[in-house]
């Protein structure tokens, strides 16, 4: 019985790109999420008026 | 050794995919294109829509085009890999997998049509889904492969974009809506048979069955003239519906008369001509429609600032 191949271990520079492109998406995903809550927050203002925050609590 | 590690092999580093990859998957300048369509029906329809409303809306619209895209980009990945202009997307590149450009384009499909709806209203909302699920569905999936009429019945898909801009702000079709579907749909296949005359080794490789691999170049360009000749009597409608009036009437003829001439000069050229004047056909075209949908803007415009000012 053959022990199990070890699968091919990444070169420093190679995992370097790979840590920068997750970061890269990272903060792309990130400024889409803030966008879309800036988005959702005027639109409130926008379609209920400043008066959505009178209300009775 | 940690879990996640295990990923770290050679071959997962190629199918993780920088943003830009992402950003092709939208195919940016087909969004263009449906931005500034989507733009002038919006702009055009009457009645009152606050312009952050509108933003948003245009925002849906381009976010549901592009997801339409990585769909279309997800179902053909195997024919992009085969043609030159397409050889260089994420995914017959090797740079994302199939799994994650559905992903993409299946969030981005839900997203883009249930913030329009919360914006503007769901009669849109619901246009945009059926656009999204011609494009990428019936065309994409069903008849890209099937029929030489594959443009035709496709650019339908493209079509939709000012219908669904109008109906962001009326909430309904109307006839004047259907007459700006009319001159996008009629536009599309001379565009494209312009194109895949000078591609077409590129679709017989692939297998599509482009107009000019099964009908032949004469029978190509014999439908392109009869559709140009269409799209510039169509591109005339507005002015009947009243829509609009001479500021657009003027621009649209004398765009119908080039576009229609270019058509003629394809359809006469000699066969060693046939591709330079294709491309010309094709270059043109694009010009076209953006100067057509301008002057329909610009028309509508200076109308309601005339009417506001006397």
């Amino acid at each position: 019985m053959t022990a199990p191949t070890e699968p091919e271990m990444l070169s420093k520079e190679d995992s370097d790109k790979l840590a920068k492109s997750r970061r890269g998406r990272s903060i792309a995903l990130a400024l889409v999420l803030g966008a879309l809550a800036i988005v959702f927050y005027a639109l409130t203002i926008v379609k209920m008026g400043p008066g959505v925050f009178n209300r009775p609590l | 050794m940690a879990l996640v590690d295990d990923n770290l092999t050679a071959a997962g580093v190629a199918m993780e995919g920088e943003v830009s990859d992402y950003l092709a998957l939208l195919k940016p300048r087909v969004m263009s294109l449906v931005v500034f369509t989507a733009a002038a029906g919006l702009l055009v329809a009457p009645g009152p829509i606050h312009p952050f409303v509108a933003a948003i809306a245009i925002l849906c619209i381009a976010v549901g085009a592009g997801a339409s895209g990585a769909l279309n980009m997800w179902y053909d990945a195997d024919i992009d890999a085969i043609m030159s202009r397409t050889r260089n997307r994420p995914i017959p590149s090797g740079r994302l997998d199939r799994q994650t450009a559905l992903m993409f384009g299946l969030v981005l499909s839900v997203f883009s049509v249930a913030l329009l709806g919360l914006a503007a209203n769901w009669f849109a909302a619901g246009l945009l889904a059926f656009t999204i699920f011609f494009y990428a569905v019936i065309y994409t999936m069903w008849l890209k492969r099937a029929t030489p009429q594959n443009i035709v019945i496709g650019g339908a898909a493209g079509a939709f974009p000012p219908m669904v801009g109008w109906a962001a702000v009326t909430g309904n079709i109307s006839l004047d809506s259907v007459v700006l579907f009319l001159i996008i749909f009629l536009w599309t296949p001379p565009h494209f048979w312009a194109l895949a005359l000078y591609k077409q080794s590129d679709y017989a490789a692939a297998g599509i069955p482009m107009m000019p691999n099964v009908a032949g170049e004469r029978s190509t360009r014999n439908q392109i003239l009869v559709y140009a000749i269409l799209l510039s009597l169509a591109s005339l409608l507005p002015l009947a519906t009243g829509l609009t009036g001479w500021v657009y009437a003027v621009p649209a003829i004398g765009l119908g008369l080039v576009f229609s001439g270019l058509a003629f000069k394809l359809w006469r050229a000699p066969a060693e001509q046939m591709k330079r004047n294709a491309r010309e056909l094709f270059t043109f075209s694009l010009l076209y429609l953006f100067a057509l949908f301008l002057a329909l803007v610009a028309d509508v415009g200076i109308a309601r600032f005339l009417e506001m000012i006397s």
